[in-house]
């Protein structure tokens, strides 16, 4: 399990910063939550009173300036980003942008007094390996987190072996201590189909699912759930599961990449990293991922970081190589940064038959 | 004792108060996680003052960052133990305090019967006091 806090906001001063602190010492003894209202929303009269004071514009007038609310919740900006650094997938994008739409408006409907039910947020993600499902749950958790309806800024990443134990009564009490550490932010549960194995009556699984549900169900307001995992396996578990299925609002389907969109990736993943193709490698990474997209096992951006990931243990051979040949052992800036073709060529992927299985 | 009305227990955080509400414990929760306080959920059906260790609900509750997790346990131990007294601590393991920072009462028994002080006569008329709950006459479990 890996917890991410993408960044911690600081609501209250810590005890002990100027003056000693009082032993016992608790918060001021309040009624009021120090969070973004979880009770649901506020009854006309107070909403207009309350919620609404920091999203109307100055004039204090009733109408409800959505262009105002997206600029100030930073939207713009993780849409932004999101569209920088992921290539491609275009239709992932597009459902991003229109929940995040939605969630603005609900948001302004809400201030305005009127009637919303509190949004079904639970999401499931479906693509082949290495298409960005990861990343894209971050920047969710990012947009989630800047519209108030998570608290936390973080993501909780589980699989199977965090929420499924070994024995009779193991199940309930680590699903539930995951929950507890998820709750408040986004919980991700990776390749969630393993969750449930048909071919053993006997599994746990099913019983973390249980539980799974009941919170998903009875606490919207503190946890969102993004599953995540291959296409078809996915269709499987959510006929096995129809309870899960019907709690999910927003399937996305994430697209496999094109060989142009790979190239494009592999530009970004080296230029991050301050290496450069010449030019001859550039075109031996283009012919490169034509003939790996044919391979077996192929996964996407993954396979193409891996490539590079080898392509520049070979380019440090070279230079090491030719420093001990050379005996003089400089190795310029441009040297250093450089991949050539022949880093490329050397790959695997060129003198197997396109029906290799072995990912080299 | 004696001049508590009905016996309440009086101990720990807000306990001369009214019961805390679930948005009020919400709250002094949440500033004990933004200390980065760790929370446990304890019960004891013994209530002695100098009872300092109750039974854990659970395990403590590292790593929490929102404090819907451990009303989650809250209302768990709360629901299997609903006569008993059940209380939050907050455990600050910073270097030099190592110590519970909060402490405070979420449940408590519907019949609260009280202490009685017992005085027992020692040599040279010394008197030795000793406080004893009525509760703990009867068996452990059967007690509220």
């Amino acid at each position: 399990m890996s917890i991410t806090t993408i960044d911690r906001p600081s609501p209250l001063p810590r005890a002990g910063e100027g003056g000693a602190p009082a032993p016992g010492e608790g918060a001021p003894f309040t009624d009021r939550v120090p969070s973004p209202g979880p009770d649901g929303p506020p009854s006309p009269a107070c909403g207009r009173g309350q919620s609404s004071t920091n999203l109307e514009p100055a004039s204090g007038e009733n109408a409800q300036d959505l262009r105002a609310l997206y600029e100030q919740t930073g939207i713009a900006e993780v849409l932004a980003q999101l569209d920088d650094e992921l290539i491609g997938l275009a239709p992932v994008k597009e459902r991003i942008a229109e929940i995040a739409a939605y969630l603005i408006v609900d948001k302004a409907r809400r201030a305005q007094g009127l009637r919303t039910g509190a949004p079904s947020l639970h999401m499931c993600f479906t693509g082949n390996p290495g298409t960005g499902k990861t990343t894209v749950a971050q920047r969710m958790a990012d947009i989630l987190h800047r519209l108030g309806y998570i608290r936390n800024h973080q993501l909780v990443s589980v699989t199977r072996d965090d929420l499924v134990g070994q024995y009779i009564g193991h199940t309930a009490p680590k699903t539930r201590e995951v929950l507890k550490k998820a709750m408040g932010g986004v919980l991700f549960i990776d390749e969630a189909y393993y969750l449930y194995r048909p071919e053993n009556e006997r599994d746990y699984g099913q019983e973390s699912i249980e539980i799974l549900l009941q919170v998903m169900e009875n606490q919207r307001d503190d946890l969102v759930v993004i599953l995540a995992g291959y296409k078809s396996r996915m269709d499987v578990f959510f006929q096995s599961n129809p309870g899960m299925a019907s709690r999910i609002a927003h399937h996305i389907d994430f697209p496999d990449y094109s060989a142009d969109e790979l190239l494009e990736i592999a530009n970004l993943m080296v230029s991050r990293i301050d290496y450069r193709f010449d030019a001859d490698a550039a075109s031996a990474m283009r012919d490169y991922i034509e003939r790996r997209m044919r391979q077996a096992h192929f996964a996407n951006a993954r396979s193409i970081r891996n490539a590079l990931d080898r392509a520049r243990l070979r380019q440090a051979a070279r230079l090491f190589r030719s420093a001990m040949k050379a005996r003089s052992g400089d190795a310029g800036r441009e040297a250093l940064m450089t991949i050539e073709g022949r880093d490329i060529r050397a790959s695997r992927v060129f003198s197997n038959p396109v029906t290799a299985t072995a990912e080299r | 004792m004696m001049t508590n009305y009905g016996n309440r227990l009086t101990q720990g955080q807000f306990s001369f108060l009214p019961d805390l509400s679930d948005a009020q414990i919400k709250a002094q929760v949440a500033y004990a996680l933004h200390q980065g306080w760790a929370v446990n959920v304890e019960y004891t059906d013994d209530p002695h003052p100098r009872n300092t260790y109750w039974e854990m609900f659970g395990l403590p509750m590292f790593d929490l960052k929102d404090p819907a997790g451990v009303m989650m346990e809250i209302d768990a131990c709360r629901k299997t133990f609903a006569n008993h007294y059940v209380r939050v601590t907050a455990f600050d393991a910073t270097r030099g305090w190592e110590t519970p920072r909060m402490s405070f009462i979420v449940n408590r028994p519907v019949e609260e019967p009280g202490f009685r002080l017992d005085r027992t006569e020692m040599a040279g008329r010394v008197q030795r006091y000793s406080v004893h709950s009525y509760a703990a006459d009867k068996p452990a479990g059967e007690r509220y």
